[in-house]
């Protein structure tokens, strides 16, 4: 898996100082799970949280505090090594996805077919502004020309689509800003699944009502 | 009791907070960790209320980050930052996921999924050029508007469309801000180097 398309600065520094919403949150960790090049810039992003909190002046710390977790340290189990994944990248789901879902990953969600080759299913996420789904795509199909309002962040899962910014295969993220506009094809040959968060659709602003407007003529 | 700290640490400090934690993996040495615990809990509390979270609520927190630093003592290694950067990490994660306590979406930390540094090399420099007190000068070199957002970001947790609607300026523009500052901080540390 060859990573062409990343996360932006805004983002990375947002997802390190610990901001973003949930939903947004989930992508960028799937993402990052599967990319070093992004891994490294959440790191770089992190040291200046800590050189900040090197900086802050202390608040004065009640004693009965410090004696709370001192008492709780002789019971507080230590924990162990992270789990290693044997194959990052080579999993079907990023981690934080596949921790989110569970063992049966996309087949345990509700998948609802929206028109012919287009499916879509929400992913319960609570808490934040913004909602979380995935969208399958059938193999050579063209979605009408739609602009992304608010913020809003996709990760290719599986199979690629095209636009007028390249080439977006499994590992990418398309981390746009508002007010481009763009007119993906699926590449022929393999459904393409995509991960999207955004910020909660008003009426008609959801990149589904978005989509489907040119069908239903809305 | 530690009061009213503030400046960062020197290299020497920042060695010895390192040192600290070493002894606190190796041997669960109370009194390394009570010299840590006089360090960082202030700031810990200082860093939640800044967050709008209560004095009651910032003090649990406390003691919920520190007792991670216990338990997770041995999982820091020095090439993913300094120890202020690694207590950080635990701090935010505590916050969220309080802040998230119904949810199933726990915050995923890198270090859920990636044991080690991927770049130690590059890492190595710029955890340099932290312990040496660079980041913190580069910081104080960034124009003053770009600097407000970072802060805004990190230490009082505000969303990048709340510090748009705060600063009366387009969402784009708070994010344009915030890749000017961290790119000219990157520029900065690279000189540095
Ligand atoms: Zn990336």
């Amino acid at each position: 898996m060859t990573i062409n398309h990343h996360l932006d600065d805004a983002t990375i520094l947002a997802y390190a100082a610990g901001t973003l919403d949930p939903a947004i949150s989930i992508v960028v960790a799937s993402h990052i799970a599967w990319c070093p090049e992004c891994r490294a810039e959440v790191r770089r992003a992190e040291r200046l949280g800590g050189e900040l909190v090197d900086g802050l002046d202390g608040e004065l710390v009640s004693e009965n505090c410090r004696e709370r977790t001192f008492a709780s340290l002789g019971t507080a189990a230590l924990h162990r090594l992270p789990v290693k994944t044997a194959h990052p990248g080579r999993e079907e789901l990023p981690y934080p996805l596949q921790r989110l879902l569970g063992p049966r990953g996309l087949e345990a969600l509700n998948w609802k077919k929206k028109v012919p080759g287009i499916s879509i299913a929400d992913i319960p996420v609570s808490g934040g502004k913004s909602v979380l789904k995935v969208m399958s795509l059938a193999p050579g199909i063209a979605m009408p020309v739609h602009g992304h309002r608010g913020e809003e962040i996709t990760m290719i899962l599986k199979g690629a689509y095209s636009d007028e910014m390249g080439r977006f295969a499994r590992g990418d993220v398309a981390d746009l800003d508002e007010d481009v506009e763009h007119k993906p094809v699926v590449e022929q040959g393999e459904t393409c699944i995509c991960l999207i968060a955004e910020e909660a659709p008003a009426r008609f602003k959801s990149i589904f009502a978005r989509l489907l407007q040119p069908y239903f003529g809305i | 009791m530690v009061e009213n700290v503030g400046s960062s640490p020197s290299s020497g400090e920042r060695e010895h907070l390192e040192h600290l934690l070493k002894q606190v993996a190796a041997k669960r040495d109370r009194e390394c960790f009570a010299a840590l615990f006089d360090y960082f809990a202030p700031r810990i509390k200082s860093f939640m209320m800044r967050k709008g979270v209560s004095a009651e609520l910032a003090e649990d927190l406390v003691q919920e980050t520190m007792v991670a630093v216990w338990t997770k003592a041995a999982l820091y290694s020095a090439e993913k930052g300094t120890v202020s950067t690694w207590i950080f990490t635990i701090a935010r994660n505590r916050r969220i996921d309080r802040a998230r306590r119904e949810s199933s979406a726990h915050f995923t930390d890198i270090d859920d999924f990636d044991a080690a540094s991927d770049d130690p090399a590059s890492d190595e420099r710029l955890n340099r050029a932290q312990e040496d007190g660079y980041v913190a000068r580069a910081l104080a070199q960034i124009p003053a508007e770009q600097r407000e957002i970072l802060i805004l970001s990190y230490v009082e947790d505000v969303p990048q469309s709340e510090i748009a609607a705060r600063l009366k300026m387009p969402l784009g523009t708070v994010k344009s801000r915030m890749r000017l500052a961290y790119k000219r901080l990157k520029k900065l540390l690279e000189k540095v180097n």
